[in-house]
């Protein structure tokens, strides 16, 4: 019982005039997460870690390689079996809901769609049930997207993919788009569904410390390649690879606030001394 | 209308007493002219030392980027200033009444005394111009008795400067990487050597990598050419690295002010602390974060 | 400025939601909140009521009421037992042509006519563009291309002189067959516009997570897409139906129109003939001219409308250009004030 994720590649055709070159947006990338397991993915942009989202999620299909969910294949039919244990949480919540659609229609037709419900009555309370369960107000079923704030949209977004009794989640970003103050909230509440529900997540994001507290293991993806990958504490105070180190070194620590100035102040004045 | 004063600790004022102020500007009040006007900077006084980088935190709607324009004059209706006075102490003494200027007085002012660096680069640079002809353009604007070999020497000069090859000046901004953009951005605010530089989210939409080569080049510059610079961000451990002295602003005031080491030491507003606890530690302890503590942030958003 | 709109919704948010906003979170934008108090029906945003609204409806809702209902108090439009030639009085309002036809009859007749074929032509024509429009731009790749090689030579042939050229080949013309002829040439220029627009919403978050959620392609396109184009449809449509009814009233005028029918441009064609102007028989041709112009012109004040609530920009642009107005009044008085005081200060 496991998402495998085994030897995959995806190529991308890029057609320019006549010319047709490849990019490899990932290049023969195997993990596993186990249910109850959280797995942070990190990287700069055009790193390839969305790709891998979109392949878990049959949004995209790989070259090379195949993904398992609890032994099912991505690519074998029964499209709503496999759906069924694996969802997605988008990094903008101001895309991922249809403006034209109530909060509740969004929660009510992944429900439906597996068949989670029998009646009308049924569907109401349990999407009443999975808004108190992202602290929000049942109440706010009736409402549209346009309505609500980045973080109850995200809230939302949540409770969505957690609509079909999914077993692993694909958060994506869930909150680079939000306001800092509600970040580790939102955060906060993703661990804490996680434990209940004893999910499986792949956590995708650039900002390596909240991807050390919030995961248990980091996998480092530089143009494409997993390039280092072992526990969070590890990765982060022990880093092997290059590239780890120049993230790390890039990162912000509060903590070390003035060490920087300091740094560029004695660079200067030693190159003025020259 | 005026409200509670920015809370700090006693030892600010040794520090403030140790500067020479480039920029004060006092009560400023800013409204948008609405149906109902809305009151985004409220009775907001600040002082900008020479040389210094000052860090105006704040996030999305707080009123930090409407201050900036204020600063600079330029707000464009239906944003106006209420109330408020700005004045530059300039180089050789003399004190300008931003407020008061017109027109031509104006111009020379923006740009030669105070630049700035905007948030999107590439909405900032003329797509349909060379690199070679924006740089020029502000030379010939401002520096009018420059001759055409002036101006290249100047414009190559300007380019290594921030890190960028000067072979590059003939490139036009689609051909830069975002990192190479934002670089040319600083390099026109460089241009005229102002004194003080306001920076308005300059490497928000750049890797960290990327960033953190771009913070290190405005440091790097400040500590040549003793600007002072307002950098405005979301991101308070950027700014707690970066800057000397940090303004925490909550919905059009500012809450807090205080040196980078006491806003992260001895915090005193209680905004000022939650914003600090967004910030997970990369190297330290969990702190407030995740697994358990979730009721914590549970109230708002 | 992302700093001014949601500084707005600060003042704003806990007014609409109270308790729910907290000042840590102003993310709802000036528009949305704005908008949540706009009215609506099936959640799409109504225009907003104004002037041009208010005339566009008015007109269109007359003239449709007058071809609905106007048989019931005019006599029969093939009656040729009147007079010929007089000119308007109380027994014929519009007075009556030159077999003695009273043209206010043939005013109804030919309103029920006119609309008919316009109505008809613009179905056709927006499920025509639906199909080849949205179909190709959602499915992509192979489907794509063969879609967009069919409406891109609909585009280049023009369309009144294909339709001529059809008419003319025609031995009798009903008026379906020529409103079909209509909506089927007529339909390419939206059919691009919504093209694009379907593979511009595809590429959205909220479709991809309805594939994940695993909502079937149809219902993604019925239920997804669809909707949020409906303020764009109904404009098309509008659109539609004025060209179908001017091309018909052009295609009558030539004599290739609906044959044995009465419409306003069969009127139009009968008096041209029969030489009304020359006769200064003005009640005959004046009418229906003048209708098919302010049919034309209540559908397009309609379709301003809904133009403006489909882009924001349009919407908001005339409130904003008040309040720019005042703050550059104020800000002008504040400067003269500033004057003033310098002047008093130099003294």
């Amino acid at each position: 019982m496991s998402l495998e994720v085994d030897h995959v590649t995806k190529r991308f055709k890029i057609r320019k005039g006549f010319r047709s070159s490849e990019l490899v947006a990932v290049n023969d990338v195997s993990f596993s997460i186990q249910p109850g397991q959280t797995v942070a993915l990190v990287g700069e942009s055009g790193s390839g870690k969305s790709t891998i989202a979109k392949m878990i999620l049959r949004l995209e299909q790989p070259t090379l390689g195949s993904i398992k969910i609890d032994g099912i294949d991505s690519r074998e039919g029964g499209m709503r079996n496999y759906r069924r244990l694996v969802q997605m949480v988008f990094q903008d919540p101001f895309a991922s809901l249809n403006p034209y659609h109530s909060i509740g229609h969004h929660i009510e037709r992944p429900l439906r769609l597996h068949k989670k419900v029998s009646s009308k009555q049924e569907t109401r309370e349990r999407v009443a049930e999975l808004l108190q369960r992202v602290n929000l107000d049942p109440d706010m079923a009736d409402r549209r997207p346009h309505e609500l704030s980045g973080g109850q949209r995200q809230r939302v977004a949540i409770a969505r993919a957690l609509a079909p009794g999914a077993r692993y989640l694909i958060a994506d970003e869930p909150v680079s788009m939000l306001d800092v103050s509600i970040r580790l909230s939102v955060l906060n509440l993703l661990a804490r569904l996680q434990r209940e529900e004893n999910l499986g997540v792949l956590y995708i994001t650039h900002d390596l410390a909240t991807a050390r507290h919030f995961s248990d293991e980091i996998m480092v993806m530089y143009k494409g390649d997993v390039v280092e990958r072992g526990a969070s504490d590890d990765v982060i105070l022990n880093p092997q690879h290059e590239y780890t180190k120049t993230l790390l070194d890039a990162a912000p620590e509060p903590a070390n606030h003035g060490k920087l100035r300091q740094e560029v102040r004695d660079e200067h004045l030693a190159s003025q001394a020259k | 209308m005026t409200g509670p004063a920015p809370l700090s600790t006693p030892d600010l004022a040794e520090y403030m007493a140790a500067r020479e102020p480039v920029l004060t500007a006092e009560h400023m009040t800013i409204d948008y002219q609405a149906e109902r006007p809305v009151r985004a900077v409220d009775d907001v006084s600040l002082v900008l030392n020479r040389g210094e980088i000052l860090g105006l935190a704040g996030e999305s709607g707080c009123g930090k980027t409407t201050l900036a324009y204020g600063i600079n004059r330029l707000l464009k209706p239906p944003a106006i200033l209420r109330s408020g006075a700005v004045t530059l102490h300039d180089r050789n003494g003399t004190d300008i009444d931003v407020v008061d200027l017109v027109d031509d007085e104006l111009r020379q002012f923006r740009w030669d005394k105070v630049s700035m660096v905007f948030q999107g680069a590439m909405n900032a640079l003329n797509p349909v111009l060379s690199v070679k002809a924006q740089l020029a353009d502000v030379f010939t604007t401002h520096r009018p008795s420059m001759s055409k070999q002036e101006r290249q020497a100047a414009s190559e000069e300007l380019l290594s400067l921030v890190g960028v090859d000067p072979a590059r000046l003939t490139a036009y901004p689609h051909e830069l990487s975002g990192g190479m953009r934002q670089r040319v951005m600083i390099a026109m605010a460089l241009a005229l050597k102002p004194q003080v530089m306001i920076m308005d989210e300059p490497t928000t939409a750049l890797d960290v990598v990327v960033q953190r080569g771009i913070l290190r080049e405005i440091m790097r510059l400040r500590e040549q050419f003793n600007f002072a610079v307002i950098f405005i961000t979301h991101d308070l451990p950027m700014l707690l690295e970066i800057s000397d002295r940090i303004a925490v602003m909550k919905a059009g005031r500012i809450v807090e002010i205080n040196t980078a080491e006491n806003i992260y030491e001895r915090p005193q507003h209680d905004y000022t602390k939650q914003l600090l606890s967004s910030f997970p530690s990369l190297l330290g302890d969990r702190g407030g974060f995740v697994r358990g503590k979730e009721e914590a942030h549970v109230a708002r958003g | 400025m992302s700093d001014k709109q949601a500084t707005i919704d600060l003042e704003l948010a806990p007014a609409t939601a109270p308790g729910q906003v907290t000042i840590t979170d102003q993310t709802v934008d000036e528009t949305a909140v704005r908008r949540s108090k706009r009215r609506q029906f099936l959640g799409i945003d109504l225009p907003r009521m104004d002037v041009k609204l208010g005339l566009g409806i008015f007109l269109t809702l007359s003239i449709v009421l007058f071809a609905v209902f106007g048989r019931y108090f005019t006599q029969d439009p093939r009656n040729y037992d009147n007079p010929t030639f007089s000119p308007p009085s109380a027994e014929h309002l519009l007075g009556t042509n030159n077999l003695g036809a009273d043209v206010l009859a043939q005013m109804a007749e030919g309103a029920r006519g006119s609309l008919m074929v316009g109505v008809t032509a613009g179905f056709i024509a927006v499920v025509l563009s639906l199909l080849f429009g949205i179909v190709a731009g959602y499915l992509g790749g192979f489907v794509d291309e063969i879609l967009s090689l069919i409406t891109n030579i609909m585009l280049v042939i023009p369309g009144l002189p294909l339709v001529i050229v059809i008419a003319s080949y025609m031995e009798t013309r009903s008026m379906w067959i020529i409103a079909l002829v209509l909506g089927f040439t007529s339909w390419a220029g939206s059919a691009v516009v919504l093209r694009l627009q379907a593979k511009s919403l595809r590429t959205r978050d909220y479709v991809a997570a309805a594939k994940v959620a695993g909502e079937r392609t149809h219902r993604i396109i019925l239920v997804e897409i669809l909707p949020n184009l409906l303020p764009l449809l109904a404009a098309m449509f509008l659109s539609a139906v004025v060209l179908a009814i001017l091309s018909e009233a052009g295609l009558s005028f030539l004599g290739l129109g609906p044959s044995g029918a009465i419409t306003w441009g069969t009127m139009l064609n009968q008096a041209s003939q029969h030489n009304a102007f020359h006769v200064g028989a003005w009640w005959w041709f004046l009418p229906p001219g003048a209708l098919i112009a302010l049919l034309g012109c209540g559908l397009s004040l309609i379709n301003f409308s809904i133009d403006e609530t489909i882009n924001p920009k349009l919407r908001s642009a005339p409130e904003a250009v008040r309040a720019v107005r005042k703050a550059e009044k104020i800000a002008r008085r504040n400067q003269r004030a500033k004057a003033a005081q310098r002047k008093v200060v130099k003294r």
